[in-house]
């Protein structure tokens, strides 16, 4: 009952400009039951070519390491099935796996992150009590356990229109990180105030609430509803509220 | 050589899981220069892997709770083979560092009056695991991480480390090359820490990713440290089997401290023919009592009955499964039903829902309908670099270990939710010695040029070799070779056979040739990853073939039981002098104190006479 599939993957580096060259690469290989995408992936560079690059590390999408576009769509290849793949590649068709293209790319499946740890660094971090004595309870925990369900995979980044098609890294943090600023501005022992650097360095107003991110979600955070929208009314009550205004300058509200 | 690049740090720590990362925070904040060197991305790392909570007395389920009945269920659960004084420091210290981790920013799961909730787990005598749902790596990684950046540590992501140095007996650096570029680099350093995590991608059924292949523990080794233990890898109960694209993954113990039970190919709940005689008094004897344990658990209430006979030990339980089907009871597909689906959807998605989406996604079974299929993978090795209790430093001056990478704390058998506490407690001590012997030495000590020049030729033989074996066959072959010779079920003859095994994929080692450029080339990587992987195979299998008694994870077919007059008192150690072939010996721990011997269970205590 072993049947073969064939990938086509790209196969290419980066130029000193950073422009890619190289192009689709066609391998054959023979497909057990129950395998994912990974798994092929790894068969292919096990049989045809060791040099093949993929990161990938607990195949069991807690990591968040094998992010790709799979025929066209950002997934994790350690979570898409074999099976579910074979449904929508039209027959006598190869299976089409590229890189993240919002990225700029390192070679073949990998992609140059080095943006996310640049920005994570800027959001100033938790500012938490001195005594270790607090209480909340889990209807609170609840509203933050979303949040920190994220495992930095940054399907949501590779498919935000303002990041992949308008390259707006240096003005617009992204669907990721106002999930991780949701998280601190949200937090019960938290402290320090955010909106701010939400509303200039982080630029939240060029988000148009398409909700691609939410959609390719492989946690299945509501990133725009529970994230995005609440982080856009808080800098709207800071800035635009004139009662919060008035109120914050005698001192009523922080 | 022309093309390395040097750096400088007082402090250098390899991995950056929860034990590298825990111990770069602390000696950034005492002060030192430190460098952290990771295989993979930051954020990746094993730790993020871990589901069912960390250990730590809180007493926040069970006020009954202390740290002395936590250090008494890790000495009984490692069979007392444990460094005692790492399992008092262990169950002393880590209630502080989880509270630590929420000062961090971690969001734990509550109880009602709003503290850390915490969950039962086998072997613990209360519910102790602070946990997140059944993502507890994820927050704890995470929360590190996001601490980690703050600090001034520099990271150097999707590096790997092939070779420390010493100078006159002390380290003076490390080598590493790049991933992503292939560049090659050498760190002076004062101090190493090693927090590399574990070896058991060396079997084939395994639930480590690619970086499991044991580089740490073999750096050590290689420079001289003396290593503990190594016979005991622990094989997990409960790791998916089906299909066979996801054997290994995984199935948290969490599963069965939420009500999960065992059942064989007839339906029989077979834990309760194998609880062994050291806990026949402390688990519960009828299905009746068990489940009545259960409903206690969920109502909240304290437990007045005795727990489920699948809440035993990982050992006992892996081994239960592996004689259900060597009996031709297992289940369809060669395991055991491991079933929670008898309690509130809900409750299931809410507690484990990481469980339920793998399954759903990786299985298509609905674990809220449906039993899950399940049998032991190697999860886990209790042996590595033996340490100093106190400061955590090695037999080799300047170097350390911590989390997995090192031996003491575990014993025969790690209880689960020790490993977490057990990075977070000896990753703290690691960084706060570390940083201390660094400020304490003015300048850097020389690295032999030579020793630069020959691990750089050994770094880049691989890509000029031509017409050998791809890598990944070697590999595959020595993992099928150590999960049949070596694996959960020993005997002599087949430990010998390993040995002879071993000589001769090294022969296959020294001639692959994978081909490719230095750019991210994974063919080469793992080229480069197979002479450790052997050298800790061989450790594991001399080790074992030398204990010639059964206890905890290291099973003996022609040895079936344990050994308390002699083995039941004495570690193994394994080390080689300068190159020499690996060398062992058995020792003692230094006498346990009187006031920690009475919190033991004392009809266990002639195991230390």
């Amino acid at each position: 009952m072993t049947e073969n599939v064939t990938f086509r993957v790209f196969r290419g580096e980066a130029d000193e400009d950073g422009t890619p060259f190289g192009g689709m690469v066609d391998y054959t290989v023979e497909m057990d039951e129950g395998m994912v995408v990974l798994d092929v992936i790894h068969r292919i560079q096990a049989e045809h070519a060791p040099d093949l690059a993929c990161r990938w590390n607990c195949k069991a999408g807690k990591c968040g390491s094998c992010s790709a576009e799979v025929n066209g769509k950002s997934r994790l290849m350690c979570m898409t099935r074999m099976e579910d793949i074979m449904e929508e590649t039209p027959e006598g068709e190869p299976v089409l796996v590229k890189p993240m293209q919002a990225f700029p790319l390192v070679k073949d499946l990998v992609i140059d992150m080095s943006w996310a740890y640049q920005l994570n660094k800027t959001i100033p971090p938790i500012d938490g009590p001195e005594e270790m004595d607090w209480v909340f309870n889990q209807d609170e925990a609840d509203r933050l356990q979303e949040f920190r369900s994220c495992i930095e995979c940054m399907l949501c980044v590779n498919t935000c229109h303002v990041l992949r098609e308008h390259q707006m890294f240096d003005e617009f943090a992204g669907p990721r990180f106002f999930v991780r600023l949701a998280d601190l501005e949200m937090h019960p022992l938290d402290t320090s105030d955010r909106i701010p650097m939400v509303k200039e360095e982080f630029g939240i107003g060029y988000c148009n609430i398409t909700r691609c991110c939410t959609e390719v979600c492989p946690a299945g955070i509501n990133i725009t509803d529970n994230a995005i929208i609440p982080l856009k009314e808080r800098v709207v009550t800071e800035y635009y509220d004139p009662l919060a205004i008035i109120a914050k300058k005698i001192g009523l509200r922080k | 050589m022309s093309d390395v690049n040097l750096h400088r740090y007082d402090v250098v720590v390899i991995g950056a899981g929860g034990a590298g990362l825990r111990a770069a925070i602390e000696a950034t904040r005492a002060g030192a220069s430190v460098a952290v060197i990771c295989k993979s991305m930051l954020g990746k790392a094993h730790t993020v892997m871990a589901e069912g909570g960390a250990a730590a007395a809180l007493a926040n389920k069970d006020p009954r709770d202390s740290w002395q009945t936590h250090f008494r269920d890790t000495m009984k659960g490692g069979k007392y083979l444990n460094d005692w004084r790492m399992a008092e420091i262990h169950a002393r210290e880590s209630p502080d560092r989880i509270r630590e981790l929420e000062q961090w920013g971690a969001i734990f799961d509550r109880t009602p009056e709003g503290l850390t909730s915490q969950r039962n787990f086998g072997g613990h005598t209360y519910p102790r695991l602070a946990h997140i749902g059944d993502a507890t790596g994820l927050e704890l990684i995470r929360t590190l991480q996001d601490r980690g950046i703050h600090t001034g540590m520099e990271v150097f992501m999707e590096y790997t480390v092939r070779r420390l140095f010493t100078t006159d007996g002390r380290i003076s650096g490390c080598f590493a090359y790049n991933r992503a570029d292939g560049s090659l680099h050498v760190f002076e350093a004062k101090t190493i820490i090693l927090a590399t995590g574990g070896i058991t991608r060396c079997w084939a059924v395994c639930s480590g990713s690619w970086e499991y292949t044991g580089e740490g523990h073999a750096l050590a080794y290689w420079v001289g440290a003396e290593m503990g233990d190594m016979e005991f890898v622990q094989f997990h109960p409960t790791g998916m089997i089906w299909p066979p694209s996801v054997r290994g993954i995984l199935v948290t113990e969490g599963v069965r401290g939420e009500g999960g039970v065992l059942r064989n190919s007839e339906g029989k709940r077979f834990m309760f023919n194998y609880v062994p005689e050291m806990y026949a008094d402390e688990f519960a004897d009828t299905e009746e009592e068990a489940l009545a344990w259960v409903d206690e658990i969920i109502e909240g209430k304290l437990a007045t009955k005795r727990r489920p006979p699948e809440l035993l030990t990982r050992d006992v339980v892996a081994k239960a499964i592996n004689s259900e089907r060597e009996a031709g009871r297992a289940s369809e597909h060669g395991g055991v039903y491991l079933d929670i689906s008898w309690r509130d959807e809900e409750q299931v998605k809410k507690k484990l829902p990481g469980m339920y989406h793998q399954f759903k996604e990786l299985a298509a079974v609905d674990i809220t309908k449906e039993a899950m299929e399940v049998g032991p993978t190697a999860h886990y090795v209790m042996g590595g670099v033996r340490v100093d209790p106190e400061t955590q430093e090695s037999t080799v001056a300047g170097l350390y270990a911590a989390g997995e990478a090192a031996t003491g704390l575990h014993g025969a058998n790690r209880l689960g939710g020790n490993s977490l506490t057990d990075l977070l407690t000896f990753g703290k001590r690691a960084g706060e010695s570390a940083a201390s012997a660094a400020a304490a030495q003015d300048d850097w000590l020389a690295i032999n040029q030579a020793d630069i020049d020959e691990v750089v030729a050994q770094t880049l033989a691989p890509l000029s070799r031509e017409g050998g074996e791809n890598p990944a066959k070697v590999v595959e072959d020595l993992r099928e070779m150590m999960q049949e010779k070596v694996g959960i079920i020993r005997t002599g003859t087949m430990l010998e056979e390993a040995l002879a095994d071993l000589d001769a994929l090294s022969g296959r080692d020294a001639t692959t040739s994978p081909g490719g450029t230095r750019i991210y080339n994974p063919g080469w990587h793992q080229a480069l990853e197979i002479g450790a992987m052997i050298d800790i195979s061989r450790m594991c299998t001399l080790a074992a073939l030398a204990r010639e008694e059964s206890r905890g994870s290291h099973t003996r077919d022609d040895f079936p039981t344990p050994d308390k007059s002699h083995w039941g008192k004495v570690n193994s150690i394994i080390w080689q002098e300068q190159g020499d072939e690996m060398k062992l010996r058995h020792e003692t721990y230094p006498p346990i104190s009187d006031e920690l011997r009475a919190l033991l269970d004392a009809a266990d205590l002639e195991e230390l006479e």
